[in-house]
């Protein structure tokens, strides 16, 4: 509400644009690196072959595999947050039947509210653990979805903290490069386990002649980054998502005025153990709580930095304690 | 050096000149456009509260003085004919009455379980929460806006071009203490029979 508030905003959009920006590039860059590089080795390789054989010259591998990359990373924009959604198996509330899905909608109309943007879709994932997740390419085009387990053991206060972290992922743009890296992640993930069945039964008929050392560290180079491609892209989504919690939940207090509300929803979806099997893998970085509920989570440290998508639980519930005593105090109660 | 040392300056400055300017003026309209909003929600809560007293008259026969001061609330809110940021004094002072009698209806139908059980006062209880809710979001967006705006327009070196942006301070929605108000004076010789 601060002028450095609004500032943090506004530093947050803009890192996040430049953060979605460089993510294409690097994707593109990426697999010009296995294109190019491959070229380049099969040019080394028949290079010195006799004249009437095969000489690669030209770069084929390289330019369709940045065209396939470029097509590649500009569906993922396009139709990201569908296929998120899909993959969760989430239903749309479009005409609210029941009080839950009622108060759902007015929950999340009054926080679109507060945050001011315009209301975003909303659906829901039916599945027992409580989580949320919201997705989506901008405030204008966004999406957010709850699990019933948070209709079912959430209050209306609770749920208010839960949608307004969410919506505040969306206000500072989170969503665009989560759900970007959520669906390249994806398509990484699919590209490689196609190419690695295609590339394992080649090769093994000419292999008399000795290839020069500068060609040998080529190739193991070009085939570990083939191999750590969807490690790479694993950790990336790892890494990128941590931070973020503790904004969206700062942003959610700034919403609700309330983050005793959050503190306690978050209890109750840390409380119910059990992982929520309707969210793959490839979408857990967008949720509210670890969906895997890995145990990594419930630790601070080097080797949890690294590798949990989600910072400690018990550390984003003090932290938003702390927030709700001082606000208490500041109105002398 | 000189020319151009002081060509550099003057760019700067100018600059400098429209950043601030253009900032303000973005600040102006985002405290427009939020105080839209909360007109946009008012106008919702006023067409609620004809369809909430219906819903309850029947069944609250006694606490006539409740419905009735929501209801000359609600008329007395409808009429502030008020448009911008300037008249929001006098909203607010309606609006605020409104709240206050809402408030107090609210409390009233909660003593009554019998009242929540007929028909689908759950439903409208749950309509007008959100309904409240929502004023009061907007009201916060408003604030936080305005307040952003004021500020903005009254520190050092942007206070020099609040004049060519025509920024005037806005006022905000004051929120009137209605502890003691809320609290309904509810009198036990009118307990509906069992």
């Amino acid at each position: 509400m601060s002028d450095e508030g609004s500032l943090n905003l506004f530093q947050q959009q803009e890192a996040n644009r430049r953060r979605t920006v460089l993510l294409v590039v690097g994707f593109v860059v990426f697999f010009a690196w296995l294109g190019f590089g491959g070229d380049y080795i099969y040019y080394l390789f028949t290079r010195d072959a006799p004249r009437y054989a095969y000489h690669h010259t030209f770069p084929w591998f390289g330019i369709g595999l940045s065209l396939v990359a470029a097509a590649i990373a500009w569906y993922a924009y396009r139709t990201g947050p569908q296929k998120v959604l899909w993959s969760t198996g989430a239903r749309e509330i479009v005409e609210p039947r029941t009080d839950q899905e009622r108060q759902l909608v007015n929950v999340v109309e009054e926080m679109a509210i507060a945050a001011g943007v315009p209301r975003p879709r909303i659906w829901i994932v039916d599945d027992p653990d409580p989580n949320a997740f919201a997705t989506g390419t901008d405030p204008l085009h966004s999406h957010i979805a709850v699990t019933q387990g948070v209709l079912d053991l959430c209050t209306r206060d609770e749920l208010q903290g839960v949608v307004a972290h969410e919506l505040g992922h969306v206000k500072n743009l989170d969503v665009r490069l989560m759900t970007l890296l959520a669906a390249l992640v994806g398509a990484v993930a699919l590209m490689h386990d196609g190419t690695s069945r295609v590339l394992r039964p080649g090769g093994g008929s000419s292999e008399e002649r000795k290839p020069s050392p500068l060609v040998l560290i080529l190739l193991v180079v070009w085939i570990v980054s083939w191999i750590l491609a969807p490690i790479i892209a694993q950790l990336l989504a790892l890494g990128v998502s941590r931070k973020r919690e503790y904004l969206a939940d700062a942003m959610s207090a700034q919403f609700t005025r309330n983050p005793l509300a959050l503190a306690s929803a978050l209890q109750k979806i840390e409380g119910a153990e059990a992982p929520t099997t309707h969210i793959k893998r490839g979408a857990a970085h967008l949720c509210i709580a670890d969906p895997l509920g890995r145990r990594l989570t419930s630790h601070e440290g080097l080797f949890a930095d690294a590798l949990a998508t989600h910072p400690p639980m018990a550390k984003r519930i003090a932290i938003l304690r702390g927030m709700g005593y001082a606000q208490l105090k500041q109105q002398g109660r | 050096m000189g020319p151009l040392a002081l060509l550099i300056v003057l760019v700067v400055v100018g600059a400098w000149l429209i950043v601030a300017y253009n900032g303000l003026i973005a600040l102006k309209n985002q405290t427009l456009n939020a105080f839209k909003q909360i007109d946009v929600q008012l106008k919702r809560r006023h067409d609620l509260i004809p369809n909430l007293v219906n819903a309850v008259r029947g069944a609250m026969d006694f606490e006539k003085s409740t419905l009735e001061a929501v209801i000359q609330a609600r008329n007395q809110a409808v009429k502030v004919n008020a448009t911008g940021p300037e008249g929001i004094k006098q909203i607010s002072r309606a609006e605020n009455t409104l709240s206050s009698a809402l408030q107090r209806l609210m409390v009233v139908v909660e003593q009554y379980p019998q009242l929540r059980a007929t028909g689908n006062i759950g439903q409208l209880q749950e309509e007008l929460t959100s309904t409240e809710n929502k004023v009061a979001f907007a009201r916060q967006l408003y604030n936080d806006t305005a307040t952003l705006y004021n500020t903005k327009q009254q520190q050092f070196p942007t206070s020099l071009v609040a004049g060519l942006a025509k920024a005037q301070p806005a006022d905000l929605w004051e929120i009137e203490d209605q502890g003691e108000k809320a609290v309904p004076q509810v009198d036990l010789s009118l307990k509906p029979k069992t």
